[in-house]
């Protein structure tokens, strides 16, 4: 069913429930996103997406790119609501993560210059998450995800040791947008490719495939490709 | 075992059965058995009463049963005698012979037992006549208590299931949906978020399978009226949820209960275990050919898995991290299907609503807020524990009529913190409005899911405020970049207003990135943690200023440890030596009497006026060439009667060795 969404007084038609960020795209309208990737589900942890939506006479603030377009809805991408709120949670980031290269690039497309906030460190990895569904849903092995809560929260492997289930497909290097999960090559063919995440070791493939014959990096190796070519183009 | 129960006839039959069953004549001995109570060694005393019943040959002229909490935990263990309705506190397993001896051959109470007014000093012997229990209306509470949870005849013979047979045989599904919209209850998880609402919702949803859940995840610090409803009336969920699950279509519930309660777990299995058994739950449900099972799940252990969104990932077997919910979950929640999630207490109202009807239970409450609540009142008030009340009943009513006010030791009543870690302090003034969701949040503060902590003149505003963002800090899952980065942030800022290095900017900032934080985050628990740090602000800001321009706790809680108040002095040489020398241009550059002093403070050499007298433990005043700490040391040291053997002395080292600051503030120091 075809919904029809204004979005900064700009009127487009899209499928029902499709996430407004897409139907902004289709308008060339920019906004900033860190967590999203069009491959995969829409994790909304950024909420650097937000855009003030209305319905029914009262506004909030939503996530563009996990909130449904529905007839009728109204969007403003620029708001001054908007501008602060996508502001603020730059200046978070930047406190936690000041040396990311991409932070820095979009803080100042952005035009923050100064940070409110204490300094905390130099972390690289924005937990976006990325890495973890690309794995997930692109690679179908979940070999990495979330481990603790708040401030500690981390990517790492089940237990945190040497993942054998990683199949070292690299998709997960390619998607993550600070360059924090490196690949490594491998000594022979034999000992297939290992990642390293900041601290973590994933280990090569467990079946010691040759890459061209591995049966797992076929199944995905389609979507694989669009996710690199996208992630490429991007940057 | 008795047999299956078919019709709502076959439920009366057996109410009959078990009523006629009972002996009037009969003593009842309710000891509580459930949490606290057993902490305190309940299982002991009913054991005790079991075997010297038996001895002296009362086994069938008395029954003890193990029943649920009354909500006086605090004094627990305690016990009620019937017919008399004596009530029992503090009951230790030895004191059992005394009261088979005294009360239960005699007549007469055992007066170490019984309750102490705080006020009168006087017994009181029925639990009604005391103040804690005096204001209670108790309704979802009636039968904890009173009946043992581990029996359904127990429960049926107080009238359980009777609203169950009501709804499936006289009821239509929209019906029963309509009675819960008519009796205006609302979520008492948290939200308020009107029931009969959420139910039409998911009634309505498009899709065959659904389902029902009961939140009893209670993780509030604090809070313990779930559990005391779990464990002491476990089928009144299961009986509204049953009725739940027919109005709104779903075959399937389930109960997420916090992994902490093993006891709930426990009394809720065999509540769903006795109801299978008699046929009220699984298929064909009393004739009315409708089929319905719950499981009881229990929580992955974090606060947030209470989230609505949260626990359905638990229950799904992901991480219990919130998901979105720009599709409500009522549409789309578990497996994506039409879920109806509410807390227990929510669930436990239903069978009322429709066993006595939706108009008598809107009677009760206020425009907005019906019928009642159950809040856990702790911290510094008289008696603490659970207390049902009815919705609007004024937080004076609460915290001074039940709570019997502040403990004893003079201090005032400052602030009521309610709504749990993400609630708000309210303060003395505001002690009149009524308690009932909206006026709650108009004043900044929330029902939340009933948590009440009393606290008095020696609370800081500020460090409460901290307390709780460090809780929420470490209970945040980290999802999303506002919650997780600015709480850390929040908590950074309020530990240096508390340590005196807060800074002219800071209540803006904490202001500021509270609206970043309600505006953006992900759930809820993002989206609420400014709360206590707004509502403090808004009421006791001047705590807020005193610590930072004055570096002052006016509470006297906070404590830096680098810094040295003036008002920490409580003789004023030595501050007044300090402050000359610091303003002298010598302080900076080493001067060397002052290391000279420094010697004699820290040695506690004296100072003499002659050659010959020098020793070990002496400095010769001519040593000097400044008079200041001369003066000092002449005139004040030598002539006060402690001789530098006193505390002011240490703080005056600490601040020339370096070690700490001085600091300065509005108030200046009071002679001692
Ligand atoms: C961080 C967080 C923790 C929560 N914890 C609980 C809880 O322990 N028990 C509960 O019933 N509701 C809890 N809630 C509220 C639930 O999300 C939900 O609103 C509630 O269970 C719905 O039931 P009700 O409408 O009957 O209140 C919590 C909410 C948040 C944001
Ligand atoms: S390299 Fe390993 S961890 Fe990374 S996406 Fe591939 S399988 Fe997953
Ligand atoms: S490692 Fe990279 S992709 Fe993964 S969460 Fe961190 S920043 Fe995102
Ligand atoms: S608001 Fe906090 S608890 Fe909720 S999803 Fe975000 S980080 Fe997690
Ligand atoms: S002792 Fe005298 S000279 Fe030395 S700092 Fe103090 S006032 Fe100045
Ligand atoms: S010795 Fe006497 S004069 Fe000196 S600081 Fe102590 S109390 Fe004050
Ligand atoms: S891109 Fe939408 S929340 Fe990150
Ligand atoms: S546990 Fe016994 S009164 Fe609460």
């Amino acid at each position: 069913m075809m919904v029809r969404i204004t979005i900064d007084g700009q009127i487009v038609h899209v499928k029902r429930h499709t996430p407004v960020l897409e139907a902004a795209k289709q308008l060339e309208i920019f906004i900033p996103t860190l967590c999203y990737h069009k491959a995969l589900k829409a994790y909304g942890a950024c909420r650097l997406c937000v855009v003030e939506a209305f319905r029914n006479g009262r506004s909030k603030l939503v996530t563009s790119c996990n909130y449904p377009a529905e007839d009728g809805l109204v969007v403003f991408t620029a708001t001054d609501r908007v501008k602060t709120a996508r502001k603020g949670i730059m200046e978070l980031l930047l406190a936690r993560c000041p040396e990311v290269p991409q932070i820095q690039q979009l803080a100042e497309k952005m035009g923050i210059k100064a940070v409110r906030f204490k300094k905390k460190g130099d972390r690289r990895c924005i937990l976006c998450g990325l890495c973890v569904r690309a794995c997930e849903e692109l690679v179908g092995v979940s070999a990495i995800n979330f481990t603790s809560r708040g401030t500690e929260k981390k990517i790492n492997t089940p237990f945190g040791i040497e993942s054998k289930v990683c199949i070292g497909c690299g998709s997960c290097t390619y998607i993550c947008p600070t360059g924090c999960v490196e690949m490594v090559g491998g000594g022979s063919p034999s000992d297939g490719r290992s990642m390293n995440m900041g601290d973590l070791a994933l280990a090569g493939c467990p079946n010691n495939y040759e890459c061209e014959a591995c049966e797992i990096d076929r199944e995905f190796i389609e979507e694989f490709k669009r996710v690199v070519k996208d992630v490429r183009a991007k940057t | 075992m008795i047999s299956k129960i078919k019709t709502p006839s076959d439920l009366e039959v057996l109410r009959q059965a078990i009523l006629s069953r009972q002996d009037p004549n009969k003593q009842v001995l309710r000891v509580c058995c459930t949490t606290a109570c057993r902490a305190g060694g309940a299982l002991d005393i009913v054991k005790n009463f079991k075997e010297e019943l038996a001895e002296r040959g009362l086994q069938d002229k008395v029954e003890v049963k193990k029943t649920g909490c009354r909500g006086f935990c605090e004094k627990g263990p305690v016990m009620v005698i019937e017919p008399e309705e004596i009530f029992y506190s503090e009951v230790k397993p030895k004191d059992v012979t005394k009261i088979i001896d005294y009360t239960l051959l005699d007549g007469r109470p055992v007066k170490r037992l019984l309750y102490t007014d705080a006020e009168t000093r006087k017994k009181i012997t029925n639990e009604k006549d005391i103040p804690f229990f005096g204001k209670q209306v108790r309704r979802v509470f009636s039968k904890t208590g009173k009946i043992d949870p581990t029996q359904i005849q127990d429960y049926i013979a107080e009238g359980g299931y009777r609203a169950l047979a009501k709804a499936l045989t006289t009821m239509e599904p929209e019906e029963i949906i309509e009675a819960v919209e008519a009796s205006g209850l609302r979520g008492r998880g948290g939200g308020g978020f009107p029931t009969g609402r959420k139910w039409r919702a998911c009634w309505e949803a498009p899709g065959s399978a659904r389902y029902v859940i009961a939140n009893g995840d209670e993780g509030d610090p604090g809070a313990f009226m779930d559990r005391s409803l779990m464990e002491g009336d476990p089928h009144s969920i299961v009986e509204g949820m049953i009725i739940g699950a027919y109005a709104i279509g779903a075959n399937e519930g389930f109960i997420y209960v916090r992994d902490e309660y093993p006891i709930a777990v426990e009394h809720l299995s065999i509540a769903v275990e006795q109801a299978t058994s008699l046929g009220l739950l699984g298929k064909d449900i009393l004739g009315a050919g409708f089929d319905f099972t719950i499981e009881i799940e229990r929580g992955a252990g974090a606060f947030v898995c209470g989230e609505s969104t949260a626990l359905m990932n638990s229950l799904e077997g992901r991480v219990g991290e919130p998901r979105a919910k720009y599709v409500h979950t009522v549409a789309s929640g578990l497996w994506d299907r039409p879920s109806a999630l509410n807390n227990v207490e929510t669930w436990a109202n239903v069978p009322l609503i429709i066993d006595r009807g939706a108009e008598w239970y809107a009677s009760t409450g206020t425009a907005n807020s019906k019928g009642t609540k159950i809040f856990s009142l702790v911290g510094k008030v008289q008696n603490t524990g659970l207390i049902e009340v009815p919705m609007g009943i004024t937080l004076r009513e609460i915290i001074f009529d039940i709570g019997g006010g502040i403990r004893k030791g003079g201090k005032l009543f400052k602030a009521v913190q309610t709504g749990g870690p993400s609630g708000g302090c309210i303060p003395e003034h505001k002690m009149d409005m009524p308690v009932d969701y909206d006026s709650l949040k108009s004043l900044g503060a929330i029902m939340g899911s009933g948590g009440m902590i009393v606290m008095d003149e020696n609370t800081c505003m500020v460090d409460t405020a901290k307390y709780f963002v460090n809780f929420l800090m470490s209970e945040s899952c980290g999802k999303c970049v506002p919650c997780r980065e600015g709480l850390e942030q929040m908590h950074e800022i309020l530990t240096n207003i508390c340590e005196g290095n807060g800074e002219a900017e800071d209540i803006a900032l904490l202001e500021r990135l509270s609206s970043l934080m309600m505006d953006t985050s992900l759930c809820a628990l993002g989206g609420t943690a400014p709360n206590p740090v707004l509502s403090t602000i808004r009421y006791f800001r001047d705590e807020y200023e005193a610590h930072i321009f004055d570096k002052e706790c006016p509470a006297g809680v906070c404590r830096n440890p680098g810094i040295i108040r003036v008002t920490e002095f409580g003789c004023e040489s030595p501050l007044r030596f300090y402050e000359y020398c610091f303003a002298c241009p010598q302080f900076k550059d080493g001067c060397p009497d002052l290391s000279l002093s420094r010697t004699m403070l820290e040695g506690k050499r004296k100072l003499v006026f002659s050659d010959k007298l020098d020793s070990e433990d002496t400095v010769n005043a001519k040593e000097f060439h400044c008079l200041k700490p001369l003066s000092y040391f002449e005139k004040s040291r030598n002539t006060c009667g402690r001789q530098g053997k006193c505390r002011e002395e240490g703080l005056l080292v600490d601040l020339l060795s370096g070690k700490k600051e001085l600091v300065h503030s509005g108030t200046r120091l009071k002679k001692s």
